[in-house]
């Protein structure tokens, strides 16, 4: 059998960096190769530049034969490449059933009608892929994971030959990437071929072929799954150990007018209700996870604390309320809010990103936080000059989480810190908090759908789902009584 | 259902407008014919703004060379009026091709700096050859399309229903939706298989060609061919106004913008100076308070959830 895709020599330079370096590969038809690596190893890069996204700087990408390296994106898209992206880029004003017609359409200048077939065919797909209740909706009033299903939907449509997908997993629940798995799966049951790049290391394995790993843009294994997971290399600098609960020693004072109050609170998106009576509460140096699956409503809480959507209700904060305050008041206040959006200054740089971050701390106290940061991500240090925008995924996240912290927040909200990170930098990050709880008196409200991370890290737990808190506790009953759909 | 609900208002109005010669005197037929022509102006924008998501700065340089282009044939080869128009047109095409070849290339702002600089560009040559176009006092032309007022007002019109509904088709075809995937992410377009160059040039010579055939109709309505009238900033501005004003995206707010922005500049010419202060200033409220414009709450009110 012959490889529909064949990359040889694959090299691409940014500047002085090196994030691909002589990459091959070659998949066949029916069969789907895994991409795996820690943040910033180069995996979209490689997508992109197959796509002709980015032009490579040296190498071939062979498709049946046909060298397309260097070509423009448009003509490699009709040789029969498609690519769905890490971030979902949807168009603001069009419905879910125009992104999908519009993917099925060829390019052509003369199209003036469509036929009944494209819509017909588009309903299809819609169905297909779990969107026919929404087709006529527009993509911001959609959740995250059909945004997600949007995605694939249009490299259903576009039918090639070649499918490449960047990260579908990330900031999914268990039962989504189970429906993600088996649309990718059915890719390979078509007779494509398949590039998949994810963290979610478990389900990749589980869907695979085969796999390569990259470390700072070289190979450093191939294989079997199996194989790749037990590679020494990996292990170190991809898997890492597992996320340890480390020992919670009871706060004191936890009768004392907790930190932040939060009763009856309920926030309304035109007729939907987001949130509904929700009250929670957060004592002094505690750490408090909001477990919940994707639109169950933890990033409306967050944003009602952070004073950016109108509620009813009251949030006290410090035994004050915070109705009326300004958003930037808040922040000052000390709660600080890390959204799941990321919300970077996209054309400033890492280190102006991070300035803007301690702008109102004393110089000195700057520097040092800074230090620290750095520690906690030394490859934030590397790439102080990079533009925001064009980090990986996951550095996009650290840049975010340590934008937060430089803010030395009393209160720090963390929506869904984990999505895009490499299982090393979870470890990492995860360690980072334990310090973080020992070393200061900083207090944390954690959002997550990945109880994996969730748990270890909470003294308390908070289950959120269908805009209502449905349960509370410790996370050590959290498997027993609330656990079912979430592990 | 957002088709039907467009027909439902726009079949009444033309018909309304069809029937105004009865009615209405010849001053205001005047005003309104010229109005007609500002439409086509703005739609062509519109089309390139609002669906391509390209800003141009200067409609008043693919306006301006169709009514030179035609205003010289006429004057100096005293060519009938039909192939002036279909020269005019031309001319237009192949000088916002000349231009946006190499400005579609640039992304960011430079493209709608481009041309910024080609209007002024034009204005100077037309202002420096004096001799042969008029300069700022202009040209006179040897023909006019009519010196019956109604006859006048009814090509306007049906030009305007014309070039309408063509943009408008084409906006709503999906050649259209081709071209707002183009104007919001170009890279996503891409990797959809789509061109984006050749979509987005093939919109700006459209784009073109009806300005450069508006303008020329326009100075065979008014007998002559002026910078104030066809080239400088302020018709540009306007015509951007009346676009944004009207609805962006929507085509036929275009044209409602600019029968509003001709009519109202009107009705407050007694304020002298004043008129254009007004003007400018209900402009300012209407895209900051309603930055969907007039037509953008009407249409889209029903047409989705
Ligand atoms: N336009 C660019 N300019 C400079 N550096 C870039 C550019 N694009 C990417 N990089 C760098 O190249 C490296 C590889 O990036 P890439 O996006 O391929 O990583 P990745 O493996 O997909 O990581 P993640 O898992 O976090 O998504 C990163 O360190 C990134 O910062
Ligand atoms: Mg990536």
């Amino acid at each position: 059998m012959t490889a529909l895709l064949e990359v040889e020599g694959l090299t691409k330079r940014f500047g002085g960096l090196v994030a691909v370096k002589d990459i091959g590969f070659s998949i066949n038809a029916g069969e789907i190769l895994g991409l795996i690596g820690p943040n910033g190893s180069g995996k979209s890069t490689v997508m992109k530049c197959i796509m002709g996204i980015e032009r490579p700087t040296a190498g071939q990408v062979k498709l049946q034969g046909i060298n397309v390296a260097g070509w423009p994106t448009h003509r490699i898209a009709r040789q029969g490449v498609g690519i769905v992206f890490q971030h979902a880029r949807p168009l603001h004003r069009q419905t879910i059933l125009e992104h999908i017609k519009l993917a099925l359409l060829p390019d052509n200048l003369l199209m003036l009608a469509t036929d009944h077939g494209v819509t017909r065919q588009a309903e299809e797909i819609a169905g297909r892929v779990g969107l026919s209740g929404v087709m006529h909706r527009l993509p911001r009033t959609l959740p995250f994971a059909d945004l997600r299903r949007l995605e694939l939907a249009k490299a259903i449509a576009r039918n090639p030959k070649v499918v490449l997908v960047d990260e579908p997993f990330a900031g999914l629940t268990s039962g989504e990437v189970a429906d993600f798995s088996a649309l990718i799966g059915s890719f390979r049951a078509e007779g494509h071929a398949v590039l998949l790049v994810d963290h979610n290391v478990k389900s990749v394995a589980a869907l695979v072929d085969r796999v390569l790993a990259m470390y700072l843009g070289e190979k450093v294994a191939e294989g079997t799954a199996d194989e790749v997971m037990r590679n020494e290399t990996v292990r170190r600098v991809y898997l890492g150990g597992k996320i340890e609960t480390a020992a919670r020693p009871e706060r004191e004072g936890k009768d004392r007018t907790p930190l932040l109050d939060v009763r009856g609170l309920g926030v309304l998106y035109g007729k939907a209700t987001a949130l509904e009576d929700v009250s929670i509460h957060i004592g002094e140096g505690e750490f408090v996870s909001v477990v919940g699956l994707n639109g169950a409503g933890k990033t409306t809480l967050f944003n009602a604390i952070s004073s950016l959507v109108p509620y009813s209700g009251t949030i006290n904060w410090r035994g004050e309320t915070l109705a009326g305050r300004t958003p930037g008041a808040i922040a000052r206040g000390g709660i600080v809010q890390c959204p799941e959006t990321r919300e970077l200054f996209g054309d400033m740089s890492v280190r102006e990103n991070l300035d803007l971050g301690g702008q109102h701390l004393p110089v000195a106290t700057a520097a040092t936080q800074l230090d620290w940061l750095f520690g906690l991500f030394p490859i934030l240090k590397s790439r102080q000059g990079q533009a925001a925008r064009t980090l990986s995924g996951g550095e996009q996240q650290m840049l975010a989480i340590a934008r937060a912290l430089m803010m030395q927040p009393k209160l720090l909200i963390l929506d869904e810190p984990t999505l895009g990170l490499a299982p090393v930098i979870l470890e990492q990050l995860s360690k980072a908090l334990e310090t973080l709880r020992q070393t200061t008196d900083i207090t944390v409200l954690l959002g997550e759908q990945n109880v994996t991370f969730a748990l270890p890290h909470a003294d308390r737990v908070y289950v959120i789902e269908h805009s209502r808190i449905i349960w509370e506790g410790d996370p050590a009953r959290f498997a027993e009584e609330a656990g079912a759909g979430y592990l | 259902m957002l088709r039907s609900r467009t027909f439902l208002i726009v079949v009444p109005t033309l018909l309304v407008m069809a029937l105004l010669p009865l009615g209405v005197g010849g001053y205001i037929l005047g005003l309104l014919t010229l109005a007609y022509y500002y439409a086509v102006f703005a739609m062509s924008w519109d089309l390139l703004f609002g669906f391509a998501g390209e800003v141009n700065f200067g409609p008043s340089f693919l306006i301006g060379v169709g009514a030179y282009t035609a205003a010289l044939l006429n004057h100096y080869w005293l060519w009938p009026i039909p192939p002036c128009l279909v020269a005019g047109a031309f001319a237009a095409v192949v000088a916002g091709a000349v231009l946006a070849v190499p400005a579609l290339r640039l992304t960011g702002p430079y493209f709608g700096l481009v041309t910024l600089v080609a209007v002024l560009l034009l204005q100077n040559v037309l202002v420096l050859f004096a001799g042969i176009t008029g300069g700022e006092i202009g040209l006179d032309l040897p023909d006019v399309l009519s010196i019956d007022d109604n006859t006048n007002y009814y090509y306007a019109l049906a030009f305007m229903t014309v070039s309408g509904a063509i943009l408008f088709g084409l906006s709503q075809s999906p050649v259209g939706l081709i071209l707002q995937a183009s104007g919001q992410d170009a890279i996503e377009a891409a990797a959809l298989g789509f061109n984006v160059a050749k979509h987005k040039l093939a919109a700006f010579c459209i784009s073109a060609f009806f300005s450069g055939l508006a303008g020329a109709m326009l100075i065979f309505y008014l007998g002559t061919a002026s910078v104030g009238t066809v080239v400088d900033i302020a018709v540009g501005v306007n015509v951007i106004i009346a676009a944004v004003l009207g609805g962006r995206r929507t085509i036929i707010g275009a044209a409602v913008g600019s029968i509003f922005l001709i009519g109202a500049g009107e009705i407050l010419r007694p304020l002298g100076q004043l008129s254009t202060f007004v003007v400018s200033a209900i402009a300012l409220v209407v895209i900051l308070f309603f930055p969907g414009g007039f037509m953008g709450r009407l249409l889209q009110a029903g047409g989705r959830e």
